[in-house]
């Protein structure tokens, strides 16, 4: 009935309920465990080729665990916090911003053929250039290491949400909009009961890329030009020689990934309710 | 009562400048405050083109369509779409990110004819009328096809429109249902009466549910023939046996083939 595009993990949500999620845990859980075992064995226990080089997996739990950590970064030290909570921070900071003028430079575009035809190319030739590419123009432009690393974590991320609230308007069945006129909505109620709900479903799609785009240039620019953070503090600890903090900052990244994609995700199914019921209503 | 529909010389001309594909020709029509016109007519007659004139969603080439003495189509130019001509649509257009009593209701409210709750108080009375009263709270597509059916009609009577235009709304459903919601319709016609402009492929439920049917030729659309239908109202279900009503449909039938034939060979030609 609609053209929303359905992911695979709304389909799961909505299908049967706790038996084929405890299921999904499991076999989650499964992946995990095989790909710790084969760390283990491969460094800790054979310490095969090359893999020789590379942290243990015992010792850069123990590490992570400690109290007194060999290199300064575990559970119990400030310092990992320090590290942690200004690269969450910053992401933040850059989501929110990518996630406001996004949806508004994605909603002027899907809404009013004039600014489509301007910004349109602009951002089609602007949206390709890695933002690896975008670090040394960031440079000389930020006032600041800080503004400049935001900035470049913000940009992958407002390319993403715009371009996906655009699809979003154009994938709006034309009949809504007809129907709409027909009963008389107001043009700023179209853009908010037809418009906004009607890309809603292409938007959170765009918001989970962007959110993990987030992660991605937060690192290359932390990488290059932070003096904190988990990027900065990966590429430190490499250059020190502390590869277990390498590991530690490594996973504690994937867990903020993976912790921040599914709260974008929750917050998503919760504004589209009426997704799940019409799932179910077709299969009726 | 409002409602008087004049369609006086309508002609569409699609692409006037290159292929010149005329959708209707010269169409004159006239329906009375409170009537039933059924249009039947083969695929790409101009159905759905007259429609969308009538709604605002289209223009006329030349020609003109006045409801109650007021122009609402003229040569190029038409008043925007309104509560005042109501469309359901051949595929539902019921938000689906809204609930069932937030989209009968939004018509009056953003119209700011009625209150919320005076609106959420018509929209139950009209949602118990067709069974629907326990469904407000749920979202349309929770619902099955013939029960959105039901609620879109009631969305299009909440604005009052002087008519109502249906574009082929039971197409998608089963043909028991269809029946069900065809004895539906009739039943709230007769409590809310309206002039209806009903769009259909279905010559029985042209007759079922029309005051008159009108028969559209093949592309060029014009009139081909109108023919009353004096069967008492409310209908029943059982009046399809009946003699007045095999009559009326033997006298229609033939036109019907022959437009649908014609049609065919065009289709034919055009393939070619």
């Amino acid at each position: 009935m609609s053209a929303a595009p359905a992911t695979t993990v709304n389909a799961r949500q909505t299908g049967s309920a706790g038996h084929s999620r405890l299921v999904a845990l499991v076999q989650g859980l499964l992946g995990l465990a095989a790909f710790f075992l084969l760390w283990w064995l491969l460094v800790d226990v054979y310490g095969v080729w090359r893999f020789r080089q590379l942290p243990k997996l015992t010792t850069s739990v123990r590490e992570w665990l400690s109290p007194n950590p060999t290199y300064g970064i575990s559970l119990y030290t400030q310092e990992y916090y320090k590290h942690l909570f200004s690269s969450i921070k910053r992401v933040a900071i850059a989501f929110c911003l990518a996630v406001s003028l996004g949806i508004l430079v994605g909603v002027l575009s899907g809404w009013s053929r004039w600014f489509r035809a301007v910004v349109f190319p602009l951002l089609e030739v602007a949206r390709p250039i890695p933002i690896l590419a975008w670090i040394p123009l960031v440079l000389l432009l930020a006032p600041g290491r800080e503004t400049a690393v935001i900035t470049l974590t913000f940009l992958a991320a407002f390319f993403i949400t715009t371009l996906n609230t655009m699809l979003g308007i154009k994938s709006i069945d034309e009949v809504y909009f007809r129907a709409a006129r027909s009963l008389g909505f107001s043009e700023w109620a179209i853009l908010r009961h037809v418009v906004i709900p009607g890309a809603l479903p292409y938007i959170f799609v765009g918001l989970q890329i962007a959110m993990a785009a987030c992660w991605f240039s937060l690192v290359a620019s932390e990488i290059v030009s932070g003096t904190t953070g988990l990027g900065y503090k990966i590429w430190e600890a490499y250059y020190y020689v502390q590869f277990e903090t390498m590991t530690i900052m490594m996973v504690t990244l994937g867990i903020c990934g993976y912790l921040s994609s599914s709260l974008v995700r929750r917050v998503g199914n919760w504004l589209m309710r009426w997704r799940g019921s019409m799932l179910k209503g077709m299969a009726r | 009562m409002r409602g008087a529909l004049s369609i006086r010389g309508a002609v569409k001309v699609y692409d006037p400048e290159r292929s010149q594909v005329v959708a209707l020709d010269g169409l004159d029509l006239d329906i009375a405050p409170g009537e039933f016109c059924a249009v039947v007519g083969p695929s790409g007659c101009g159905k759905t083109t007259l429609l969308n004139a009538i709604a605002g969603f289209d223009t006329l080439t030349s020609g003109s369509i006045t409801l109650d003495g007021h122009a609402i189509a003229e040569p190029d130019r038409s008043a925007p779409p309104g509560a005042d001509r109501i469309v359901v649509f051949q595929n539902g257009a019921l938000f689906p990110w809204r609930s069932v009593l937030w989209n009968v209701t939004c018509g009056p409210v953003m119209q700011k004819r009625m209150g919320r709750a005076e609106a959420t108080e018509r929209a139950k009375a009209l949602l118990a009328r067709v069974g629907m009263l326990g469904s407000d709270d749920k979202y349309p597509g929770e619902l099955s096809g013939g029960q959105r059916r039901r609620v879109e009609i009631v969305r299009a009577l909440m604005n009052d429109p002087s008519v109502l235009l249906l574009d082929e709304p039971f197409r998608a459903l089963d043909a028991l249902t269809k029946s069900v919601m065809q004895e539906y319709l009739t039943e709230l016609l007769v409590e809310v009466p309206k002039t209806v402009f009903f769009i259909t492929h279905d010559l029985e439920e042209a007759i079922f549910l029309g005051d008159k049917v009108v028969v559209l030729t093949s592309r060029p659309g014009r009139i081909r023939q109108v023919v009353p239908v004096s069967l008492e109202k409310p209908r029943r279900h059982t009046v399809l046996t009946s003699p007045e009503f095999l009559a009326i449909k033997a006298t229609l039938s033939g036109a019907i083939h022959e437009e649908a034939r014609r049609a065919f060979v065009y289709g034919e030609r055009e393939l070619a």
